[in-house]
């Protein structure tokens, strides 16, 4: 327990509680605007999508381009066991994001073997596969989905989101989060040191899914509508530039991608027909200027509030 | 009762026949030299112990078990650890934190307490610094613990790739050419380095080295492959006049 | 009763190979971009998109017959192919495989999203341009049109065929894509080879948006996002970078179709790609004809 109070950690909670007490206060005090409220809980949609993707995709090295698909399982999942089922909202999220978690499991043991572009396929073609599941579904409304009460609020979604982004940190920053780091450098030799690599892809296939389902049920239970086009492959694809341009391997990354993007979307949504046009050609651009993204692999660490050589709990004496 | 025992091993890759009927003992402690010409199969018979590749026919015994259908992890897990021919760093990872992931099968903590970060996290975490820095003054990389492992000098990379090796504490350590590409003073220091670790870590070592100084100079005894068999066994002196030996260089400089 | 039964059969089985020799032309662009440059050309469906745009001006507009209207689709999608090499992949030939991806990518967005401002998102109808005789043998039915398809088909690929394998630049372009370093060696203009090969496979695509267009009788902006992916998975279905491959998965890949279409399960015709595509990638990924290749420990 005093581990967890080092300067640091303290400096990032305070900060934490903070944004969340000031937007908080504006939407009590009915100060916040409804769209600024929609874009900041977008914006904590997307920031669990794009870390748990990263997880998979930049600290795990393996091509996954159907994150939609676990989202949508996340969300139908939820959204029937809050709306048809009448449960609880924590049970729905919380069996949205095992059902994920369960779809990724599925995913990511078959598709072992596959390197790169193979596995990139794969995914691709199990994100569809999951649409068309839900599409041709009668009991969760075809085409054209069905409504559900809006139960999120600004408290759950920041909240949710804090704590998936602490977890995946935490399980990043640990002999777990290495192995996988592992693989993503070099498997064989990951393999010939002692790591299960098997186990590991597969543990970040299913932990990516798991969030990607909670992100998949806040959206749900948020947005009053769900409906199996929404989670195509250019949602996937969203997700990927994310973490493409906050730059692949880092979290924080990620995290800046996820809030760069949703808020130029949030700015353009009057120009959709440019919008479009204009991140089809900035990303082209980044690929062929930046492909390393905004940080690369680095992290943005608190670590300079620290002492020197802090950031490891046991010095070097 | 030898640490590893190989019989009759073979391997073909469809009509090739890279490895055939290869025999071969090692005593607990040993310093082995495999030799031989440029695709005489040594690697092969490391990616056969190792479970890169699986085996065609043939018993591998491993401290008097048998090694069959096993993953690599598996083979490290119970105690050889390997080098790679073509230097296999995590190469935008530190120095120490290659050495770190050497550490995890044997100072694992749970997926929970690392979540959650228990007691046990920190434990953890405090062991395997400890080791690891330990292990980097041993080979003289310390100083370098934090620095990005692709930003070394050769050299040190493949000191780098021996101290990661040992962090997985084996009991067999199969170096392939750890020589390659290093001048005479430091392959000096690597002979040097290799008896050290040897006496250090009461280690068994077999390696591949087309270095003939390094060979005669450190080996106890050498195994000579062509072609995927093995014509010749024996010591340094003996290995050094045997005609068949001579033969299969062609001429190539024996010191 | 039994008669009727063989026909039906029959009929899907001409549907399915009039479908899957559209499929099979667009793999063919999918299989020698891979096969060449490591790429997933994700823009491909598209290029098709805009060939059947071409097409339709040229008989639309231009008032040329169905040939001169093809050659002319072809043409310019061939010279589209070219440019966007040059511009977008070129400079990434020894990127990472993900920024290549996401590139191909983004030229596929920037294709769509630009179609629809250029020519609204509305649908175009292809005039008729056969006659619409039919015939009858057997009582199956084949349109005038659906010859006039599979003739073509089987003509591009039989011209691409001996061109790969007979002529120089055939010879040259396996050479780049079996190892490009040795083929820069020996003298080849390894960027000129590159760049033909786009513009056959963006030409190829182009015909296929031709045919589509005669076939479906409307176009639009996205019509190229299903078929390119479907084509895809032909090409996967077949082996990745293998020529022969691609125009067998092609075909496989539009019979099954039609067959499950036939038994009435249409919505579900999309789903039966991507699960061929699962399949194969969980059987034998390298498909049919593929090899497996071992990486060096």
């Amino acid at each position: 327990m005093r581990n967890w109070f080092n300067r640091q950690n303290i400096v990032a909670l305070l900060g934490i509680v903070l944004l969340y007490a000031v937007v908080q206060g504006l939407i009590v005090f009915d100060i916040m605007p409804p769209f600024y409220k929609l874009t900041l809980i977008q914006i904590c949609i997307y920031i669990i999508l794009a870390t748990s993707l990263n997880l998979i995709n930049g600290i795990t090295g393996q091509f996954s381009i159907g994150h939609a698909g676990f989202m949508a399982v996340g969300a139908y999942i939820s959204a029937i066991i809050t709306a048809i089922q009448h449960g609880p909202l924590l049970v729905g999220l919380l069996g949205g994001a095992i059902v994920a978690a369960l779809a990724g499991f599925l995913v990511g043991l078959p598709t072992l073997r596959l390197k790169g572009d193979y596995l990139a396929i794969a995914t691709l073609g199990f994100g569809e596969i999951v649409r068309i599941i839900f599409l041709n579904t009668e009991y969760v409304g075809g085409a054209a989905g069905f409504t559900l009460p809006s139960k999120i609020t600004w408290t759950w979604a920041f909240a949710l989101m804090a704590i998936s982004v602490v977890l995946m940190k935490n399980f990043v920053g640990s002999t777990h989060g290495r192995a996988c780091i592992s693989i993503r450098e070099n498997e064989i030799a990951a393999e010939s040191m002692g790591v299960n690599t098997t186990k590991y892809k597969v543990m970040a296939f299913t932990m990516g899914a798991f969030f990607a389902g909670l992100a998949g049920g806040i959206y749900a239970n948020y947005f009053y509508i769900i409906q199996p086009m929404t989670f195509n492959f250019l949602l996937s694809f969203n997700i990927l530039v994310m973490i493409v341009l906050g730059g692949l391997g880092s979290m924080t990354g990620g995290i800046l991608g996820a809030i760069v993007m949703t808020l130029a979307s949030a700015l353009l949504a009057g120009v959709p027909e440019w919008r479009n046009i204009i991140t089809a050609v900035l990303l082209v651009l980044m690929m062929i200027f930046r492909p390393t993204g905004i940080l690369g692999t680095k992290e943005f660490s608190l670590s300079f509030l620290g002492k020197k050589g802090d950031k490891n709990a046991a010095s070097k004496n | 009762m030898p640490l590893l025992k190989i019989d009759n091993l073979s391997k073909s890759f469809g009509g090739l026949k890279a490895v055939s009927n290869l025999n071969i003992e090692i005593n607990e402690g040993e310093l082995i030299g495999l030799i031989g010409p440029n695709g005489a199969g040594k690697t092969t018979v490391f990616n056969l112990l190792t479970g890169v590749y699986d085996k065609t026919e043939g018993k591998i015994s491993f401290l008097d078990k048998e090694l069959s259908g096993l993953k690599p992890y598996q083979v490290t897990q119970l105690g050889m650890a390997r080098t790679f021919q073509n230097i296999r760093l995590f190469s935008d990872l530190s120095v120490i934190e290659n050495v770190k992931i050497a550490y995890h099968q044997r100072t694992s903590y749970s997926l929970a307490s690392a979540l959650l970060r228990l007691p046990s996290y920190y434990v953890g975490e405090d062991e395997m610094q400890r080791k690891a820095m330990d292990l980097l003054k041993i080979f003289k990389l310390e100083d370098k613990a934090e620095e990005t492992a692709k930003n070394l000098p050769y050299g040190e990379q493949r000191r780098l790739e021996i101290a990661r090796a040992l962090g997985t504490e084996p009991k067999l350590l199969l170096l392939d050419e750890p020589a390659a590409g290093m001048n005479p003073q430091e392959t000096q220091d690597l002979m040097n380095l290799i008896r050290w670790i040897r006496e250090h870590f009461k280690l068994t070592i077999l390696l591949i080295e087309h270095d003939m100084s390094l060979v005669m100079g450190v080996c106890e005894r050498i195994y000579v492959l062509d072609y995927g068999m093995i014509i010749a066994e024996g010591a340094p002196d003996e290995i050094k006049s045997n005609p068949k030996v001579i033969e299969a260089y062609l001429g190539e400089e024996v010191v | 009763m039994g008669s009727s039964i063989t026909q039906q059969i029959f009929q899907q089985i001409v549907n399915g190979l009039s479908l899957g020799s559209i499929y099979a032309l667009i793999a063919l662009g999918y299989t020698m971009v891979y096969g060449i440059v490591k790429l997933i050309n994700f823009a491909h469906g598209d290029i098709m998109m805009v060939g059947a745009y071409s097409g339709w001006f040229a008989i639309t507009v231009l008032h040329l017959p169905f040939l001169p209207a093809l050659i002319f689709a072809m043409v310019s999608c061939a010279l589209l192919g070219v440019i966007i090499e040059r511009i977008a992949y070129k400079p990434l030939r020894n990127a990472t495989r993900i920024a290549a991806l996401i590139t191909a990518i983004g030229v596929s967005l920037f294709l769509e999203y630009g179609g629809m401002l250029l020519v609204t998102p509305q649908v175009r109808t292809y005039p008729p341009v056969f006659p619409e005789t039919m015939y009858s043998i057997y009582g199956v039915i084949f349109k005038y049109g659906d010859i006039v398809m599979l003739v073509t088909s089987v003509v591009l690929m039989v011209l691409l065929h001996i061109t790969v394998q007979y002529t120089k630049m055939g010879k040259a372009m396996r050479a780049v894509s079996f190892d490009k370093d040795a083929a820069l060696l020996m003298g080849i203009n390894t960027n000129n080879i590159i760049s033909f090969t786009f513009a056959i496979g963006s030409a190829l695509a182009a015909a296929a948006g031709v045919l589509m267009g005669v076939y479906f009788n409307t176009i639009d902006p996205l019509m190229g996002i299903i078929p390119g992916l479907k084509a895809f998975v032909a090409a996967v279905l077949g082996g990745i970078g293998i020529i022969p491959g691609a125009m067998v998965g092609g075909l496989m890949l539009g019979l099954i179709e039609s067959i499950v279409s036939g038994f009435g399960a249409s919505t579900w015709r999309d789903a039966v790609a991507f699960l061929i595509l699962i399949l194969v990638l969980i059987v034998k990924p390298s498909g049919l004809f593929g090899k497996n290749v071992r990486e060096k420990v």
